[in-house]
């Protein structure tokens, strides 16, 4: 049985809109094994986005534990997160979020920039994952030069180029049309099936869902129901 | 690439802006320049005055003159080695708003205690020989396109009636700082006419100038010839000569402390401008700040970014204003040779603008980098789109 990369134990969160606490997720509980590849389904204010910020370090929980390649994420101080997101965790964005001022080359490379490797070895790996989503020729593109496929096909490939132990994708084909999501997806599935990428994916399209090996359900804060299963 | 690179990138983003924002801190610190200059040229007679030079008044004002027999006294008083005299003319050539400074001096001795004046020998033989000769500093002499042997005629305000000089020299400074404006001619020229047309005014001069063996000697050396005086009709008020000119400045001290106060406030404004850039620009980032948190960078990439930026856009600024404040600075000094015959550039006012500019872009970064940093990564990533 394959290890959890990812285990989230009794967790909840709030948030405090004016003076009124909002609960978002309320003693949720989920484990994600390594190679897996899970979409979080659900309606807008379920939880979704902020139960994936927490597995992605980048939000605390109010109680519980977040605990993601064998690191409990509590007990990391700002500092120490931000290190262990450079190495741990890719991010795709619904909206892509590139810098505009930068080169298709230089977004990949932003989070290398973190790592000790030279100049040459960071440029070996940029185009190796920009050769993996198919986008060797649009190495000195900007963003505003590239179709949102391509951007967010882009920004995959900033999240892959550390070689990261877990892919957080936050709606990653809510902004594009049919054939570019169906790519972005295959792409997805791709990284999950050849390379063996745990992927973490919220969405609202049962399309992009299908892709995964399991949905779960989450609603007012809790899962809602047993996993789906797509395959194993 | 290292992400610093970003600087120079988000810096050109948003060109119209940056280079508004540079063109506007370059006039501010064209403007502080320029106005440390005019405090500096209003100073410029204290800060150059010799520390060996007392000079002599009447006690009662400036206005009152002082009898020529005084000078034999002086003369022999301890720690004196050198003693002459000068009286203000204040005539008018042609439009009387030309105005220039005119001195009628002892002689050529007079030359002697003014070593940062430098005339050539023949014109002080022509001088020394010549009763109605004058020698022009070299910025009066451009000013109305004089040359030597020129005969000029002033209209007398304070001694009555036409005087007519013939220019047998010009002198020229020993530094920048040095008082070339000045029109010198010999007292004797109107002693003598005063005699003629206005006997008791006669035998009068403006004011002493006492040249001292030893500059710590200054306080002693003036009580001594005021207390000669004291109880004379003609009592002295002796002073050095930085002392002599700072009361003329003080006389304009209002103004002087107002410039200073803009000066100031030029800084606070530029500081406003450039704060404004700042706070637009993070604001704008916020999510790509959040972003490249996300990505793993921490604080002090978010500081030096925001701070590096507001660096860059204030630096250029500055040396932009630098290097408009040098031909500006002439062209003013040119125009203003009337008011202020020394406009020396204070070496001070470059690395003072240049350190306002830096001061500028690090206090125009403080809070929006403290706020890009402090700011969460979801409430930042929320911004998006």
């Amino acid at each position: 049985m394959p290890k959890s990369v990812v285990e989230v134990q009794n967790v909840t969160k709030s948030y405090h809109r004016d003076k009124v606490e909002v609960r978002v997720l309320s003693g949720l509980s989920l484990t994600v094994p390594e190679g897996e590849f899970v979409a979080l389904m659900g309606p807008s204010g379920s939880g979704k986005t902020t139960l994936l910020n927490l597995i992605a370090g980048i939000d605390h929980p109010d109680s519980g534990q977040v605990i993601v390649a064998g690191t409990v994420l509590n007990q990391l101080g700002e500092s120490q997160l931000a290190q262990w997101r450079a190495r741990h965790v890719g991010f795709i964005f619904q909206l892509y979020n590139l810098l505009p001022v930068l080169t298709a080359f230089e977004n990949v490379e932003l989070p290398l920039l973190l790592t000790k490797l030279s100049s040459k070895e960071r440029r070996e790996h940029v185009q190796t994952a920009l050769e993996l989503v198919g986008l060797k020729d649009r190495l000195r593109h900007y963003p505003r030069q590239l179709s949102g496929g391509q951007e967010q096909r882009v920004a995959i490939a900033r999240a892959i180029v550390t070689d990261p132990t877990v892919l957080v994708a936050d709606e990653p084909t809510g902004d594009l049309d049919k054939q570019s999501a169906a790519e972005v997806l295959e792409l997805l599935a791709r990284l999950n099936t050849e390379f063996r990428k745990t992927i973490v994916m919220v969405t609202h399209d049962p399309r992009a869902a299908e892709k995964a090996h399991v949905v779960r359900h989450l609603d007012k804060g809790e899962l809602n129901g047993a996993a789906v299963v797509n395959r194993v | 690439m290292g992400v610093f690179h970003l600087i120079p990138r988000n810096v050109l983003r948003h060109r119209l802006r940056t280079l508004l924002t540079i063109v506007g801190i370059a006039v501010a610190i064209m403007a502080f320049g320029l106005l440390r200059t005019v405090i500096a040229a209003w100073y410029a007679g204290v800060t150059q005055a010799a520390p060996d030079r007392l000079i002599s008044r009447n006690k009662i004002g400036i206005t009152f003159t002082l009898p020529v027999s005084q000078k034999q006294k002086i003369e022999r008083m301890p720690g004196v080695i050198g003693v002459t005299y000068g009286s203000w003319f204040g005539g008018s050539y042609k439009d009387p708003k030309d105005f220039f400074p005119q001195i009628a001096f002892e002689g050529v001795n007079s030359f002697l205690l003014y070593p940062e004046f430098i005339v050539d020998s023949a014109a002080l033989k022509a001088f020394a020989t010549e009763r109605n000769a004058a020698i022009v500093g070299s910025a009066t002499m451009q000013r109305f396109g004089w040359k030597v042997g020129d005969a000029v005629r002033l209209t007398g305000m304070i001694y009555p009636g036409d005087w007519d000089f013939v220019i047998r020299g010009v002198y020229t400074g020993r530094t920048d700082a040095t008082d070339v404006s000045q029109f010198l001619f010999n007292w004797s020229y109107i002693d003598q006419r005063m005699q003629q047309e206005m006997p008791g005014r006669a035998g009068q001069v403006g004011w002493w100038v006492i040249k001292i063996n030893d500059p710590v000697k200054a306080a002693s050396v003036s009580t001594a010839v005021d207390r000669e005086f004291e109880n004379s009709s003609d009592p002295t008020l002796t002073e050095t000569e930085a002392a002599f000119q700072q009361s003329f400045v003080a006389m304009a001290g209002t103004i002087v402390f107002s410039l200073q106060i803009i000066s100031i406030l030029v800084v606070g404004i530029i500081l406003l401008v450039a704060a404004n850039t700042m706070a637009m620009t993070a604001r704008e980032r916020i999510s790509e700040y959040a972003i490249l948190k996300t990505l793993g960078f921490h604080g002090g990439h978010i500081l030096g970014l925001i701070v590096g930026e507001s660096l860059l856009i204030a630096c250029l600024g500055g040396a932009l204003g630098l290097l408009m404040m040098i031909p500006v600075l002439r062209v003013v000094g040119a125009s203003l040779r009337a008011f202020f015959p020394a406009f020396p550039i204070d070496p001070r006012t470059y690395p003072l603008a240049a350190g306002a500019a830096i001061l500028v872009g690090l206090l125009a970064a403080i809070f929006p980098a403290w706020h890009a940093i402090r700011m969460s990564i979801v409430n930042g990533l929320r911004r998006v789109g």
